[in-house]
């Protein structure tokens, strides 16, 4: 099976410490990788090297210590920017992830453009963390919250898309792609037709990150948020990447040491991009961390990755299309990362609970997006999500517990 | 049969399965077992709301014993909160009161009870008791 690909799966699965345990007895399969995925061990090292012989605090001491990890932190920063391919290393904040990433525009892009009586649009498929912070905002700025109608495949209907952009919201918020039904939507076009309103997109990109090359240059967008945890890198690390104009024109959200300039009693002069964006001690191991991460990725290259996980993507939906009475919910002519599926007559919360006695790592529940259940009328459902360490045996194993479970519970 | 007594019942009947299939196979078949509630008490009024399951529980007071309903929309859920009214139905608010839940640690469900699943059955059981308390309350207030 491996010499089909370029990777290397088996090497590659010795670098995932995680991946080799057993629960209760039985091999796991890991297929939450939506939720979080598992980290390689250089990803690891580097945490723990840092902490071992590097750690100090960055960006003020004269010391040897915090100069060499001022260093590296700045150093990573640079790598995210290519990585995304932003012009500019200053138009990548360090956030905690992508939640933290939303609430920062939420408040700081929101204070700047929202109003009494504006409006602020997201599409059906978004995840509570770009749905409730825009919400919210519009609650607080007297605005109204339009939300972009799915349709039944699980894609985002443009018309709708289209109707709403000429309302002139202020704000256009937008998943990359979706946490539950996989939809790759169509930013780049998204981003041209909302940017022929003048108004500034900002994109969820915790879904994409770890699947495919993201270009924040070509794509165009104006802000692109998303986590380490889900591409490998430690948690407690994210990215916010905005435009350098939007950056410089939004007043910061979280004031304290290091994001300042001048402060007297009268009044406070805030530090340059980005660290007018950066209060407090950032969690430095773990953006290095996420430098490592990057770096492990790139040694594969990602559009590997993408091939070898649509293989593994054609291969589920085509294992999972054998057995009866199941539904999946969505089905989207451009997929990544996840697929999601209910069994008639079954609760996805009892499938979920034999999966797991069966060594199965999966997700059942509304995968925080109440929002797509309501329109596909499900308490919620049974989700698996791959990485690049995911292998099809795990998917033959998977579709054989399914069918046990389905068994049991029938 | 006193809640210590029916919870022995529980814990000698689960301890003749030999693996997790069979002690799961028999909450199902719990679980599908007989309708629990009447359709009308499965409403938001009744509902104890979990992120993965929920339950339904109904509860009256009558001569100083209390009876609980209840109803699940999974199965094995449904299976445990069998078990659960099975063990506090037709008892005082006292002696709901002062009994726990160990009995499910000894039968391995421990884990069903956890905040992590989220699937209503905690927070049935802080239901159950706080009905057992206001009961409680409201029986002493009458005799004073």
């Amino acid at each position: 099976m491996n010499s089909k690909y370029i990777i290397d799966i088996q090497q590659i699965r010795s670098q995932f410490p995680a991946l080799n345990q057993s629960v209760y007895n039985k091999p796991l399969v890991y297929f939450d990788n939506g939720a979080t995925t598992q980290k390689p061990q250089m990803v690891i090292e580097r945490l723990k090297s840092w902490y071992e012989q590097e750690n100090s605090n960055i960006h003020r001491g004269v010391h040897y210590l915090s100069q060499q990890g001022t260093i590296a932190f700045e150093n990573a920063r640079k790598t995210v920017a290519d990585f995304v391919n932003a012009q500019y290393q200053h138009e990548i904040i360090f956030t905690k992830g992508t939640t933290d990433s939303i609430n920062l525009l939420a408040s700081s892009l929101g204070n700047l453009l929202v109003h009494d009586g504006d409006s602020v649009l997201v599409t059906g498929m978004e995840h509570h963390s770009n749905f409730v912070p825009w919400q919210q905002l519009c609650i607080e700025k007297k605005a109204t919250f339009h939300v972009t109608e799915i349709t039944d495949q699980g894609e985002i209907d443009l018309a709708n898309y289209q109707l709403h952009l000429e309302k002139k919201p202020k704000i256009v918020a937008i998943a990359h792609i979706s946490n539950v039904l996989g939809t790759i939507n169509p930013i780049a076009e998204m981003i041209e037709l909302a940017h022929k309103y003048a108004i500034p997109v900002v994109i969820d990109g915790a879904q994409a990150i770890a699947h495919q090359h993201i270009d924040v240059q070509s794509l165009d967008c104006d802000f692109y948020a998303f986590s380490g945890h889900k591409m490998y890198a430690p948690m407690g690390v994210g990215v916010l990447y905005g435009k350098e104009k939007w950056l410089n024109s939004m007043r910061p959200y979280q004031f304290g040491g290091e994001m300042v300039s001048q402060v007297s009693e009268q009044e406070t002069t805030f530090n340059e991009l980005p660290f007018k964006f950066e209060a407090g001690t950032p969690n430095v191991g773990a953006v290095l961390g996420l430098e490592s991460a990057i770096k492990f990725l790139q040694d594969i290259g990602i559009e590997n990755v993408k091939k070898y996980e649509n293989e593994l993507m054609h291969y589920a939906l085509k294992r999972l299309s054998e057995i009866e009475n199941l539904r999946l919910i969505g089905n989207p002519a451009h997929r990544a990362g996840v697929i999601s599926f209910v069994i008639d007559e079954i609760h996805p919360y009892d499938l979920g609970m034999i999966m797991d006695k069966l060594g199965m790592a999966i997700r059942t529940g509304h995968h925080c997006a109440q929002p797509v259940m309501h329109h596909f009328g499900i308490p919620g459902t049974l989700r698996i999500s791959f990485a690049l360490y995911n292998t099809f045996d795990e998917i033959d194993s998977f579709v054989e517990a399914l069918k046990k479970a389905i068994l049991m519970l029938s | 049969m006193t809640i210590e007594q029916t919870q022995n019942q529980i814990v000698e009947e689960f301890s003749l399965f030999d693996d997790w299939m069979d002690k799961y196979n028999y909450l199902i078949e719990m679980g599908k077992d007989c309708p629990m509630i009447e359709t009308q008490y499965k409403s938001n009024n009744y509902l104890i709301n979990g992120c993965q399951s929920r339950v339904w529980l109904h509860t009256t007071f009558d001569g100083g014993i209390i009876h609980f309903r209840a109803d699940s929309d999974a199965v094995i859920t449904k299976g445990i909160v069998n078990l659960l009214i099975r063990v506090f139905d037709g008892h005082t608010p006292a002696e709901i009161l002062t009994a726990d839940t160990t009995f499910l640690d000894k039968i391995g469900l421990k884990e069903h009870l956890s905040p992590t699943r989220s699937n209503g059955l905690l927070s049935m059981v802080k239901q159950m008791k706080l009905y057992a308390q206001v009961f409680q309350l409201k029986s002493t207030q009458n005799h004073e």
